[in-house]
């Protein structure tokens, strides 16, 4: 089965400074990673460099049979089968939770109205929110916020998930309904790329753990490996407690 | 020294000034309209456009900034002859006040625009919007939305701002005024019903631009706040 994600030898530079040394891993079809690592490791660069929010210098990235590495890629044929969900929710604060839903499949996929509402309903529904169509993102908590941002991404029906530690600004009692949702949707078959502080979680639920340190992959594994773990750096990274 | 207030003149000249106060009215509407729009491109244009064009709408903003709305009408009116172009104060008029309201509006919106957050656009982007639907729903709506009330006290002042266009003899309300008190010599009487009437223009104003923003903001009509 070929590879959903697939990152060879990734390279990338911010000005002189190298974030990304080589870095190589892959996601399968249904398969959900976990991307740990300290802060400034480059975790989130990764996770952008996938998305094409990031131009690499040098390596190869498929996403989803797009190359990202390819000058001429079509972002826009890449973002209709990616979605990404970032740390600070950017819901649209001038629209109701129904309309930031709406507004990708309406301009992007040019569905009615009818078809839109009814698909934000869906996908509500999914993250537990349906009472909330009517609100504005002012008037959600910091975990409704962010299961909303997942619902704004599920209704583009993408194949791959990206979240870059979505419940990093959440209280604990509210990074528990956040994380509940995305682990339904890994049950559903969701391909995933979660970078997170959540180990339990990611022990858990993710089939691989890729463990980043410096800019490049340390240690790779199943969750079973954060019980376990081969390198100094890994064993430093979780008694740090981080 | 005693002075006896006199307004008895207003059972002959009241139907002049409505007339003043409905012009005055026409034309702080048309030049709303039209100036938003001018407006709202250039302040489009120093925010994103290639920098030609943002070196020439600096340069608009700016020379209007920086000159009495006064000498602005004066050069319009005498441009307009100097070109050959037969055109009526009131015309002449509203070309000033739309030239006027376009430079502050720019400004006023750019800091719209330009208070809009990168991440906006990048969770826009990350949807699959093209640049275009991007720029119209995650930036300039909110944009303007956020710079609604300084856009609706911008709109009054343009209004008793119109009262300088009496200098090319457009009929409005100051003009009016003008006339009345020079055949009543009730200046003083004249003057105060003038600005006592530009009170409730100002009212008509707000209102309208209240009742606008309930209508195009579904945010504000629900939550009353600014985002
Ligand atoms: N746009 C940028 N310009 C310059 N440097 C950047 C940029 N983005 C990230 N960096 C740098 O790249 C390094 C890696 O950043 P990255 O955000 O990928 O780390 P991270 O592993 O996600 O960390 P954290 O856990 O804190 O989110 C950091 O040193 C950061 O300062
Ligand atoms: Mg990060």
């Amino acid at each position: 089965m070929s590879a959903v994600v697939s990152l060879r030898d990734v390279h990338k530079s911010f000005g002189a400074v190298e974030v990304l040394k080589g870095v190589t891993f892959d996601v399968g079809p249904g398969e959900v990673t976990a991307v740990i690592g300290a802060s400034g490791s480059g975790k989130s660069t990764a996770l952008r460099c996938v998305n094409a929010l990031e131009t690499i210098n040098s390596g190869e990235i498929t996403v989803c049979g797009h190359k990202i590495h390819d000058p001429a890629l079509d972002r826009r044929a890449l973002r209709r089968d990616v979605g990404i969900v970032f740390q600070s929710y950017n819901l649209f604060p001038h629209l109701t939770v129904e309309q930031n839903i709406m507004l990708a499949p309406r301009s992007v996929k040019k569905l009615s109205k009818s078809d839109a509402r009814a698909l934000a309903h869906e996908v509500l529904e999914k993250v537990g929110l349906a009472d909330k169509a009517e609100s504005y993102p002012e008037q959600l908590s910091g975990g409704q916020a962010q299961r909303v941002a997942i619902a704004r991404s599920l209704a583009m029906k993408p194949k791959l998930m990206l979240f870059d530690e979505v419940t990093s600004a959440l209280d604990p009692q509210l990074t528990g309904e956040v994380l509940r949702v995305m682990e339904d949707l890994a049950r559903g078959g969701m391909s995933m790329v979660l970078v997170t502080h959540e180990m339990a979680f990611a022990r858990r639920v993710a089939n691989k753990v890729v463990f980043m340190h410096k800019g490049k992959v340390q240690e790779e594994g199943p969750g079973a490996m954060l019980e376990n773990p081969q390198s100094q750096e890994l064993r430093a990274f979780l008694s740090n407690g981080l | 020294m005693s002075y006896t207030f006199d307004f008895s003149f207003l059972w002959t000249y009241w139907p002049q000034f409505l007339a003043g106060a409905w012009l005055t009215l026409q034309l702080s509407a048309i030049s709303t309209v039209f100036g938003c729009i001018l407006g709202t491109l250039c302040a489009i244009g120093r925010a994103d456009g290639p920098r030609w064009l943002k070196w020439v709408i600096a340069s608009y903003v700016e020379i209007i900034r920086n000159t009495p709305f006064l000498i602005q009408i004066f050069l319009i009116y005498f441009g307009f002859a100097m070109a050959g172009l037969k055109v009526s104060a009131n015309f002449a008029a509203v070309a000033a006040l739309v030239i006027n309201i376009g430079a502050y509006t720019c400004e006023i919106v750019r800091a719209g625009l330009q208070s809009i957050h990168r991440s906006q656009v990048e969770a826009a982007t990350c949807l699959g919007l093209s640049q275009v639907q991007t720029y119209w729903h995650v930036i300039v709506r909110p944009a303007i939305e956020r710079v609604y009330p300084a856009l609706t006290s911008q709109y009054v002042l343009l209004m008793l701002a119109s009262s300088i266009t009496s200098q090319i003899s457009a009929e409005e309300l100051t003009a009016i005024a003008n006339r009345i008190q020079s055949e009543t010599f009730r200046a003083l009487e004249t003057y105060i019903v003038a600005g006592v009437i530009y009170i409730l223009l100002s009212f008509i104003v707000r209102a309208a631009f209240f009742l606008f923003g309930q209508l195009i903001f579904p945010r504000r009509r629900k939550l009353g706040t600014t985002i």
